[in-house]
Order: structure tokens, then sequence, then C-alpha cells
């Protein structure tokens, strides 16, 4: 069996084609926002290089957030409209995970983020799953960075905490004030999303896979007229 | 967007592959299925037309009641209703046309001008639907949709003027012949449509105000004196800020002197304002170039004041006049289709590095 899987939901682009026992291939760039022009190239020319046809494969695995709006959209909306054309499942993983898998191993809390903007983060926390996976220990959020990491300091309750994610250097100074040498930072590779970990996580969930329809963005929070407009009706300015 | 260069060293598989289905279906001589998407604004749409002229299916799923409650389309809520109706708008198009994808020829996607977060969720669509495929990707203007919904009511006869208008735009544009676009005059601040939803909020009209304000014209008379912007002598271009700043002026005016202006009347003479100034320019254009043709598009073509007006005035000149029916006045993907088929026969396509283009001009696409 052989799946494609496409992360656009930040800044990096990365897609891979993978067998269930072997990556056949994965390019990754860290690049500027320019998914919508290049994803497509990138998917044909990982198509061509693998010698795969479209209609050979059996199934699709895309990141589909949190991350920017935009990012997520262009990766799910092609995942989603590339399955349906081939009537294949499509699975969508968490943006966060994907980038939590770099760490498989690590003896502690794996904690992804991504900026969320006005001293906000998109986060979670995982534990590695013994050298295969990493299961989340709550759920995915946006949250005050202040407020995550002493939580995330009681949480831990001494041990080490890894953060992941190319934005970790934005907040390395308050989470280093915070934690100390709890606090504990990776490699640069070790902060891409790599589609070959969606691909993996999704041939997995394959037999479960989502009808391409039912596919849509997690971007954890509403649009701000959304929250505005529901904020004003639960006041009961605003009728429906 | 050239055309595909044909055995390329380099050539992807897709591009090979499109070469080949394009190759083999204009030998076959059978007739051309192409499926249109359009997503530019907040009507998720996808249509399937035989041949350019024929819709056999034209499936739009509307945000309308989304938006009246934040008073106007909001283009992050638009995106995000795009991603979720994207593939079940398109297969429901399919089903309702009895086609598969199979007897598809090409996908023709609307890729600008529009809200980008909004047209990037149907190009990011219509590039993965072909690339699965294998089949020819076309990228579409907007405006040449809508001037093509024309075609799908009666076949046009060149050279033709076109008068677009909706909530976006307001131009006269100028045909020699299919696919080509020379704007004569376009609108210098706001669009028709918008300077209708301006005037309908200072009137309390719920939005979209457009066919309200509409309504409300039939029910008064046009007898408050407001202006006519007809720009330099010469000029084809628009502009309808200085008569929405006038409405409000007399609105704002009487109120300060404790009287009420009749809203109906009010409305009557905006649109008696709006529509002269549109038509009036339709019918130089047609006398000082020789149209054969007039068109009109757009979302504001549904305006019965504006039909009324142009249709008698046409007769009149004794130059034919189409609008299309309202369906295919508002934004639809049959348009889409209907202009993509022109690009289909002249083997136009685009690449897979298509990108939504908010500011797409119509001349240089």
């Amino acid at each position: 069996m052989r799946l494609l899987s496409i992360d656009t939901s930040n800044l990096v682009l990365s897609v891979a084609v993978v067998e269930e026992e072997r990556v056949l291939a994965e390019m990754t760039t860290n690049q500027q926002k320019n998914h919508s022009i290049r994803l497509m190239d990138c998917v044909s020319e990982l198509l061509d290089t693998t010698g795969t046809l479209p209609e050979q494969l059996s199934g699709l695995g895309v990141a589909n957030g949190p991350g920017s709006y935009t990012g997520v959209r262009i990766g799910v909306a092609s995942a989603k409209s590339m399955a349906w054309s081939l009537n294949i499942p499509v699975i969508g993983i968490s943006s966060l995970q994907v980038v939590a898998m770099n760490a498989l191993g690590f003896p502690g809390m794996i904690v992804p983020l991504f900026d969320a903007r006005r001293g906000q983060v998109y986060t979670g926390c995982y534990r590695t799953d013994g050298m295969e996976s990493v299961r989340a220990c709550e759920n995915e959020k946006i949250i005050l960075l202040e407020e995550w990491l002493p939580h995330l300091r009681d949480q831990a309750q001494g041990e080490a905490i890894l953060f992941l994610g190319e934005d970790v250097r934005i907040h390395k100074e308050a989470i280093v004030q915070a934690l100390g040498e709890q606090a504990k930072f990776a490699s640069p590779a070790a902060n891409h999303p790599r589609a070959a970990h969606i691909g993996y996580l999704a041939m997995k969930k394959l037999q479960d896979g989502t009808n391409a329809h039912e596919l849509v963005p997690e971007y954890l929070q509403l649009a701000e007229a959304e929250a505005k407009w529901l904020a004003q009706k639960q006041e009961g300015l605003v009728k429906e | 967007m050239g055309d595909i260069v044909m055995n390329r060293t380099n050539s992807s598989r897709y591009e090979m592959r499109v070469q080949e289905a394009y190759q083999a279906h204009k030998e076959s001589g059978a007739p051309t299925y192409i499926l249109g998407i359009e997503t530019s604004c907040d009507e998720t749409s996808a249509s399937v037309v035989r041949d350019g002229r024929e819709v056999l299916s034209n499936v739009i799923a509307s945000q309308a009641d989304i938006h009246k409650r934040f008073g106007g389309v909001v283009p992050e809520v638009a995106s995000r209703r795009h991603v979720e109706n994207i593939t079940l708008t398109i297969e429901e198009a399919l089903a309702e046309a009895g086609k598969t994808l199979s007897d598809i020829q090409a996908i023709a996607v609307t890729y600008g001008p529009g809200l980008v977060g909004a047209l990037l969720v149907g190009v990011a669509a219509a590039k993965a639907v072909s690339l699965a495929r294998g089949i020819p990707l076309i990228g579409v203007h907007h405006i040449a949709g809508h001037i093509y919904a024309n075609r799908l009511v009666e076949e046009m006869d060149f050279p033709l003027i076109a008068l677009v208008v909706s909530g976006g735009h307001t131009e006269l544009v100028w045909m020699k012949g299919h696919g080509q676009f020379e704007i004569l005059g376009e609108t210098r601040d706001d669009a028709a449509g918008e300077a209708y939803d301006k005037v309908a909020r200072a009137l309390n009209l719920p939005y979209p105000g457009g066919p309200h304000i509409d309504r409300l014209a039939h029910e008064g008379e046009p007898n408050v004196p407001l202006p006519r912007s007809w720009l330099e002598p010469g000029s084809y271009d628009f502009s309808f800020s200085g008569l929405k700043s006038a409405v409000l002026n007399t609105l704002h005016n009487a109120a300060q002197r404790g009287e009420s202006i009749e809203p109906a009347n009010l409305a009557a003479s905006f649109q008696d304002s709006v529509t002269e100034v549109l038509v009036e320019k339709t019918l130089r254009a047609v006398r000082e170039y020789g149209a054969k043709q007039v068109l009109l598009a757009g979302g504001v073509a549904a305006n019965r004041g504006l039909r009324d007006r142009l249709q008698e005035r046409c007769k009149a000149e004794g130059v034919p006049l189409v609008i299309p029916p309202f369906s295919l006045c508002t934004d639809n993907a049959a348009m889409i289709a209907a202009a993509g088929y022109i690009k289909y026969e002249k083997g136009q396509f685009a690449k897979l590095d298509l990108n939504g283009v908010p500011g797409l001009s119509l001349t240089e696409q």
C-alpha cells in the first residue's frame, strides 16, 4: 500500500510517499509561505520520483491543523479533493502531533508549539509510546504561553520538558525564564514537521479513514467575527 | 499562463497525461464536458457544462445566511465554509449532471479576482482533481466568467459590449472575439453593487441591500434630485461614491430639518441615477464602437430597474441585448466552465503552480 502525505499547516512544506514499512520519498522545505504555488508541483515530483501513479495510492494523510489558517486550508482542501477524486480514504493528523513525533523515545514531556500571536500558542503535550508513536496527555489548545508554562511545570513534576517547533525560538527566553533547566530544546531538524510521520500515522488509521467530505481543519479557534458574534449573542445583543 | 510545451524533456508524468488526454479527446470529436469550480467570494459552486453552452448542473452552496449576521462577507468565515463544502459541492454537481469524473475533460476554476483565502480553496481543489485524474486545469478570470454566463443563453455575436455590474465590479468591456477582453471603462471608486449596499444600510434595509432597493424603487417616484456622475466628456469610467454621499447628505439634512423623506422615493431616485449612467454609457459605447450585441453580466444584472432601462434603450437603438437568468447572474460555476471552454479549445492550460490572484486583471490573464 502506498500513501501520500502532506503538511502545509505552517511555514514548512513537507510531502512524502510511504509504504507500510518504508518511507519511499520525502521532501521538506522551510521557505516562505508559498504553499499554494508549490504544493502540487512537489506532489507531482514525488509521485514521479517514486514511480507512483495517483491511482496507485491507497490513501492520503494530511496535517489538518492547528497552524496558519490559510496553510491548513491549502493542505486540507488539496488532500480531501485528491482523495475524493481517487475514491480513497483521507486521514487528518494533528499538525502538533506530527512535530511531536520528532521526539520519539524522549523520556519526559514533549511539547510542540506554534505561535498564535498576542502571547498565545497552539500547543499540546505528548509522551512517547515506545519508539513508534506519541500519545497526547491532554487536549490540544490555544493558550497564553504565560499560563501554559506554569501548568506544564505542575504536570511534569520535575521531569524534563522538550519544546519543539519552528516558533520555539521566538519564545525561548520566556520558556527558560519560567522553567530553567527543566526546559529542553532540540536540534533544528527536530523542529520541522515531516510528512513521513504523517504517512506512518495515517497508515495505521487507514481502516477508520475519513470519507473525504468529512475532513475539516482543526483551527482550535473560531474566526474572530464568529467569536464576537457569539459573545454578543450570549449577552442578548443580537438575534439569530 | 502559456500553452503547455509538448515533448519537453523534463515534462512531468502529469503534463504528459494531460496532453495525451487532450489530444485523444480532440481527435475523438466527442463533446466536451467541463467541471467548473467557483469560490471567489461567499458561494461555493460547482457545475458541469457541455461544449461551453449547455448547463448540465450548477450547484451553489450559498453562505448568504451566515454572512447576513455580520452585515457583510467575512473572508475568514467564507474560506472556512468553502473547505467544508468543496468536495460535497463538486460531487453533487457531477451527480446532478449524471456524470462521473471519468466523463470530464477539464477542470476550470476561478483564480481571481476575489478574496484570496476563498480563491485558494477552489484553486487547491481544482489542482488536486486535475493531478489525480490527469486532466487539464484551466484558470478562469471571474469577470470573464460573468460575461460568458451569457453564452449559456445565446451565442455571442462579435464585436460586442459587455456591461459587468456586481458587488465588486462595474466595467464596460469590449470584445472582438472569444477570450479577447478590452476594458473601456471601470469604476474609479465604489462598485455599483457596493453603492447599493451602502445606501440600503442608510435606509435601514437588510443586507444584501441591492434587491431591497430595487423593490422599494418600484414603489416610489424618482423625485429627489440626485447628481449623475458622467465624469469628463468621452470617459467610460464610472463613479458612485459621490452619488452615495449625496443620498446620505439628503437623509442627514432632512433629519436635521425634522423632515422625513419617503424611502421609496429616495430609492427610486438613487436607482434612476445609477441606471441612467450605466445604460447611457453602454449605449454610447455601442454607437462609438459599432457593437453587434450588448451583454449584461454580474449580480446587479438581476436588478429590474437596470434590466428594464437597458432593454428599452437597446430596443430603441436596434441592438440585441442578452441578459442571463438570475441564477446565472450571481456567482456560479457554470459561467466559469463556459469561459473555461474557450481556453480548452485553444489548449490554454494552467500549470500546477496556479495561484489565487486577488487583483487579477482581465486583460492580462
